[in-house]
């Protein structure tokens, strides 16, 4: 995909360059989110699992308390089959920012018995519920910031900035309270959390758009890289000792990136040849697969995937 | 690129999901995998092509009752500007979540079906709307291929819609003739209306005015007071305290006389960081602010008031009465409040008001004094949407349970 004289003439639109009127209000309503839920619960918390969305989120509550420090902690629930490049800079980032890490371990769920063990090469994704819900409840956060966009799923459409769990970490769609203006209402009894989303109104476009303006860095594995992949169904599944080519596959290198950063057994890679922030918007545009359509084999089960893992207490 | 906020109303029957299928799919919205799960359930429910209305379908009991349940918001755009769509249902009792919707829109776009015309819900949306502030109404008149693309059926509508909507004051009021269901003068004008010289319903989504609704003055309700981390090495003006907020109104500058509500202390901006409407302030004095307060403009500040008399829109189960006890957060100050006195409710459809009520319930609206436990510094909500408004919070259920528009005109007891 060579795309760059159209890359240039795009991109020579300073409004696209620019922190434009759209990106500046998606940007102060995220930072208003963040602060109003930093002020009013008294332990919050970032999901923050390396990918793009959270590494925007970890970005935008430094700018949200500048010249002060980030408030509050943050978490990353770990499946244990993570792509080892995406930990590496994890911790290189949390030290950077000066924030703690909390880590809900899926491993350890499955080591006290907590949730079954899939085998080792099976999917951990849907177990990634009870160690979340277990660390909110062991640390008693009340409330979780997590990098969810309303345009990835139809579910998610419907969900709510502020989202309120019950005791048992459950999601009511037809029970939400009314959003009104930008009035947020973050009260909770003892043992009820929130999940706040201060990207919900952003695509995939705006995030991408917005890495490029602040220069933000991400795991490298966004951009295109060679990698030794099988397809599998109708996904490239980059080759590891959990994701080992099953009989009649056969393994080969292919120049790819990565639209989402998930669990390695499910989160599969597209061919790309972008390299910059520019690349990939460009790309994006042209592309006619959602980002979870087309590398997220665990949103294909059902027509009602996301919502029956959102209303168990998934993020 | 602008951002152009837009409500949508309209019940299932007039064909408001396939509408908005329309605009999403014409406008390449839409990704090949979510066309094909939507020619997928088609033909598994036993139809052809792509049924459009099958693009918005959210929730798994929407699907089961064929309805909308809750607000539910898309998002596209085209080389001219990019939108929001709050899609609303459009049942009476869903009130609450069509006032939802038009909170935070700019532009409603209200459907109707051209064999049935104004309906007594295209009244309530429209009535909705005006109260919420929105200056603009689009009147999709849709379903015009059943009404054999008259001209004279879609004038008929459009007259009586017009002297509606300016019983309602509503300043900006545009019909257009379409058809969700072949796309014609949605995105791509329609080769039946040779007699309709105006925009496709995109076209105009796409030129018309954007409004804005805060005014000049400055408003900055304080979310944060933030001290600068130990060892920052901030300079001399490094030690102050920031605050932090959103903009409500003004844009601040150094050396801008203000004044903090509702203690009424004065200072002046001393810097100003961060990129508007998120920002953050330092004043040239240490004086005792915190969240909560408001810091305006010295000349031009709100009305601090010890009671606050409002249009509320009641969400709530329990319906509200005088002497009710409720939470009420105005900017970013939550205040224990009493409702004292019910003035009037008004009739959804019209906006005309009825006197000597007892109570409001779920998805009424009335006009409602409240004695709160401190001052809130109140704008008129016509003036300005944020200071000049307040959600209500039930002190038990933590529920929101009504959203309140100030008013400063007297209002007779």
């Amino acid at each position: 995909m060579t795309v760059i004289d159209q890359t240039s003439a795009e991109f020579a639109d300073p409004d696209r360059l620019g922190l434009d009127r759209r990106l500046r209000e998606l940007e102060a309503h995220a930072i208003f989110v963040i602060r109003e839920v930093a002020a009013e619960c008294e332990r919050p918390v970032l999901l923050f699992s390396g990918g793009k969305d959270s590494v925007v989120m970890l970005h935008l509550a430094k700018k949200a308390f500048e010249p002060g420090v980030i408030p509050f902690p943050v978490m990353h629930v770990d499946t244990g089959h993570n792509f080892p490049e995406v930990i590496e800079f994890r911790d290189r980032l949390v030290e950077q920012m000066g924030v703690r890490l909390v880590v809900a371990s899926v491993q350890d769920a499955i080591d006290e018995g907590r949730v079954s063990d899939p085998g080792p090469t099976g999917s951990r994704n849907r177990l990634q519920t009870q160690p979340l819900l277990h660390e909110i409840a062991k640390n008693k956060f009340d409330a979780a910031f997590g990098g969810a966009r309303r345009d990835e799923d139809k579910a998610r459409a419907k969900e709510r900035i502020l989202s309120f769990r019950d005791m048992f970490g459950q999601w009511d769609p037809k029970n939400q309270r009314p959003e009104l203006w930008r009035y947020y209402n973050p009260r909770i009894r003892t043992g009820e959390h929130l999940r706040a989303f201060p990207l919900s109104d952003w695509t995939e476009l705006d995030i991408w758009r917005y890495i490029a303006v602040d220069d933000i860095e991400l795991p490298a594995m966004y951009y295109a890289h060679e990698r030794e992949v099988v397809q599998r169904d109708g996904m490239l599944l980059a080759t590891s000792a959990v994701t080992p080519p099953l009989p009649g596959e056969t393994p080969f290198v292919e120049t790819v990136r990565y639209r989402t950063v998930g669990d390695m057994t499910c989160t599969g890679a597209v061919r790309s040849d972008a390299r910059t922030p520019l690349e990939v918007l460009t790309e994006i545009e042209q592309s006619r697969i959602t980002e979870r359509g087309a590398t997220r084999a665990d949103d294909k089960f059902s027509e009602a995937a996301m919502e029956d893992r959102k209303r168990e207490g998934y993020f | 690129m602008e951002l152009l906020r837009f409500a949508t109303a309209g019940s299932v029957d007039d064909g408001k999901s396939t509408l908005i299928g329309r605009l999403l799919h014409d406008t390449k919205a839409l990704f090949d995998d979510v066309i094909d799960a939507v020619a997928a359930t088609t033909a598994r429910r036993g139809g052809e092509g792509l049924d459009l209305a099958l693009v918005t379908d959210g929730l798994r009991a929407e699907r089961e009752q064929g309805i909308t349940i809750d607000v539910a918001y898309r998002y596209f755009s085209t080389p001219l500007r990019s939108f929001v769509i709050a899609d609303t249902p459009g049942h009476v009792q869903y009130t609450r979540n069509m006032v939802t919707g038009a909170s935070t829109s700019d532009v409603a776009v209200i459907l109707v079906d051209a064999r049935h015309g104004l309906r007594e819900q295209s009244r309530r949306h429209a009535a909705l709307s005006a109260l919420l502030g929105i200056q603009h109404l689009v009147l999709a008149v849709n379903k015009m291929d059943l009404v054999d693309w008259s001209e004279a059926r879609f004038e008929e509508i459009r007259a009586e819609f017009a002297a509606f909507a300016e019983q309602l004051h509503v300043p900006v009021v545009t019909a257009i003739p379409l058809c969700a269901l072949d796309g014609g003068n949605v995105v791509d004008p329609s080769p039946h209306t040779p007699w309709y010289q105006g925009p496709t319903l995109l076209e105009h989504l796409e030129t018309l005015e954007i409004p804005t609704h805060d005014h000049d003055a400055l408003r900055l309700p304080v979310q944060v007071v933030i001290k600068p981390a130990v060892g920052s090495g901030a300079g001399p003006t490094g030690e102050r305290r920031w605050y932090a907020g959103s903009l409500a109104g003004g844009l601040p500058e150094v050396g801008d006389e203000i004044v903090v509500l509702p203690s009424g202390t004065r200072s002046r901006i001393a810097a100003v960081e961060g990129n508007a409407p998120a920002v953050r302030i330092q004043l040239e004095h240490e004086l005792d602010v915190s969240r909560g307060d408001v810091i305006a403009d010295a000349a031009d500040a709100p009305h601090t008031v010890p009671q606050v008399t409002a249009r509320v829109a009641w969400m709530g189960e329990k319906p509200l009465r005088t002497g009710n006890h409720v939470l009420i957060k105005h900017g970013t100050r939550t205040v224990k409040a009493v409702a004292t006195i019910l003035h009037d409710r008004l009739d959804v459809t019209t906006l005309e008001r009825e006197h000597g009520v007892d109570e409001l319930a779920l998805n009424e609206i009335g006009t409602v004094t409240f004695i709160t436990a401190q001052s809130l510094p109140v704008d008129d909500y016509a003036t300005n949407r944020t200071t000049g408004s307040f959600i209500v919070i039930d002190e038990v259920s933590n529920g929101t349970v009504g959203a309140g528009m100030v008013t400063l005109e007297a209002v007779p007891a």
